[in-house]
């Protein structure tokens, strides 16, 4: 349901992760079934109830690609884009991140990622890894009543982020996965129960650091990691968000300029 | 295939290094292309902690004035070795003489190193038994670090002399008080190393060690009757004989036939190369589920047992075993 869109990889043609979920064979496939991920039969986590399977195909994909692929500067962010410009959304867990790109892809903006924001080294573009949204929680009724067409996956429960949905990539998204942008905005979002929207502007230097700190390989990029950081602080407008409306978090997106060159 | 079977041998860094020195990374098709770019920035990462991290060992040892050595990997990368470009390993294994040890170990305390996680036994264990000290971690960067006296246990059955391989040793150009192995000795320490080994998932990127090292030092004159005399020196015919065995039959390495002819002299009984042949020609393998039959799980236990077999004297490692199957506390 959630991958429909995506086109099937051709029988032995060349895949960059060979992963797999399957039940451990121990005892307990009797009784509490678990779930294990492999890639390439090496696990990189402990079991989960087999009830988690889906949750952690998506989370342990989101590994391979952040422990591997290190000609992108990896950050833990959401990216969405509308005319040519991306907007990069980084944020700890439970900043509302993951709701507000869901609320802006049903809105008009394409989906480049709801978890990693691939920068890559060579030019500094995002380049898109559409999957579906991971939805925790509140946000999950909050998206279905914002949207009620989009498509979300079973809700799952009592997983370590509480109870946990994906909501269906948009087939747009998946169908332009090819295309690069370049940065326009980082802005850091944050849910705050009955706050007025407020876009706030941010020194380059506070952006800077915040964003490394959500980085996934910046040390292990050493001056590389360095260099592909600046330039995307360097070409981007910076901003704090606090939100509580989607309707007016919309608005606000509609309403940003590009950066002047 | 290979991609996945490198992965998991550790020498994904190394066949791209290798691509890049002989001009042939442009043929590769881009799909696997970037998956050697990305282990360029993990080596790239790697060579440059590891020349910060010896810099470092060697200012916590400065005061001491003990000549160190350095062993295998950071050996190979400071020697500046060609195929020890794209090679990663975890730890730094240094060699210093046994009556320094303590003032080694309380100079690495002062600088940040501790020894963490184990329990009285295993510091026993290691102390009174081994050839290295527990290994130590840095409290702030979590890198390791080995602490030899020798390149084998007290309680092994072969005693290679500390002494004459340190009388040996290589000044490292630019690094005062750094050595590293002589040639000869470089070879026969990374083959005990291999053929003395318990867990061989790395077993592949030892033996691709050898036969970098051997290939590279063939130049060097008198290289391969001095390999063989020094074998017998220090009482290691034996892992040599496997080293040239198996180099020679997995990876080609080319063997003059005096060398292969002189090093006989280890070759063991005709039943237990046999086994030898069965047990390594499965364990040397990449550790991924293309490579391995229905044996490749018995063979690997096999050589665990040997390895523990070579290292102590059969009562010892009776109670060695006993104490870590029901005294140590379970953890992990």
């Amino acid at each position: 349901m959630l991958y429909a869109d995506y086109p099937l990889a051709e029988q032995d043609g060349f895949a960059d992760f060979h992963v797999s979920l399957a039940p451990p064979r121990d005892l307990r496939r009797w009784f509490r079934p678990q779930v294990q991920f492999r890639f390439d039969g090496y696990s990189p986590f402990k079991p989960l109830p087999l009830d988690q399977a889906f949750p952690m195909f998506e989370w342990g994909l989101n590994w391979c690609v952040s422990n591997h692929a290190n000609r992108y500067l990896i950050i833990h962010a959401a990216v969405v884009e509308k005319g040519g410009y991306a907007a990069i959304l980084p944020a700890p867990p439970g900043s509302g991140k993951s709701t507000l790109c869901a609320a802006l892809v049903n809105r008009g903006w394409r989906l480049l990622s709801d978890e990693l924001a691939l920068i890559r080294i060579s030019d500094g573009k995002l380049v898109p890894i559409p999957r579906p949204v991971s939805l925790k929680n509140a946000s999950i009724d909050i998206i279905r009543n914002y949207e009620p067409s989009a498509v979300l996956g079973r809700m799952v429960a009592d997983t370590m982020k509480g109870t946990v949905a994906h909501m269906k990539a948009p087939a747009n998204s998946v169908a332009r996965a090819s295309e690069a942008v370049r940065a326009a905005w980082v802005i850091f979002p944050k849910y705050k129960a009955n706050a007025a929207a407020c876009l706030e502007a941010l020194p380059q230097s506070r952006a800077f650091m915040r964003v490394a700190e959500n980085a996934f390989n910046y040390s292990l990029l050493g001056v590389k990691g360095f260099e592909a950081l600046a330039g995307l602080i360097d070409v981007s407008l910076c901003y704090d968000f606090t939100y509580s409306k989607l309707d007016e978090a919309i608005e606000t997106f509609a309403a940003l300029k590009p950066p002047t060159p | 295939m290979l991609l996945r079977q490198a992965r998991h041998s550790n020498l994904l860094s190394s066949i791209r290094a290798l691509l890049d020195e002989r001009g042939l990374i442009d043929q590769v098709p881009p799909q696997p292309r970037e998956h050697l770019e990305w282990s360029r920035v993990l080596s790239e990462r790697h060579a440059q902690a590891v020349h910060r991290e010896i810099v470092l060992i060697r200012k916590a040892l400065e005061k001491e004035g003990v000549p160190i050595i350095l062993l295998k990997g950071a050996a190979y990368v400071m020697a500046k070795l060609p195929f020890a470009q794209g090679r990663l390993f975890s730890d730094i294994d240094i060699m210093v003489p046994k009556t320094n040890i303590n003032a080694v170990e309380a100079a690495l305390m002062l600088h940040g190193w501790a020894t963490t996680g184990i329990d009285a036994y295993d510091q026993r264990y290691y102390r009174t038994w081994m050839h290295e000290l527990p290994p130590m971690q840095h409290i702030k960067r979590l890198t390791v670090i080995d602490v030899h006296h020798a390149i084998l246990p007290e309680t092994a059955c072969v005693h290679p002399d500390p002494e004459k391989l340190r009388a040996a040793a290589h000044t490292l150009d630019g690094y005062s008080g750094l050595k590293v192995f002589a040639p000869a000795d470089m070879v026969l320490h990374s083959a005990v190393h291999l053929f003395h080994e318990g867990e061989l998932h790395n077993g592949l990127r030892d033996l691709v060690d050898i036969d970098s090292l051997l290939r590279h030092f063939s130049t060097l004159p008198s290289f391969w009757p001095r390999l063989v005399e020094r074998a017998k020196e220090l009482e290691l015919t034996r892992s040599l004989y496997y080293a040239l065995r198996y180099t020679a039959q997995i990876l080609h390495t080319p063997i003059p036939s005096e060398a292969m002819e002189a090093a006989r002299i280890g070759r063991p009984g005709r039943l237990t190369l046999a086994l030898m042949d069965a047990l390594f020609s499965r364990a040397l393998m990449p550790d991924h589920p293309s490579c391995s039959d229905w044996l490749t799980g018995t063979a690997r236990w096999m050589l665990y047992i040997r390895a523990n077999w070579l290292r102590m004297p059969p009562l010892l490692l009776a109670r060695h075993l006993l104490h870590k199957a029901f005294i140590s506390p379970k953890h992990k």
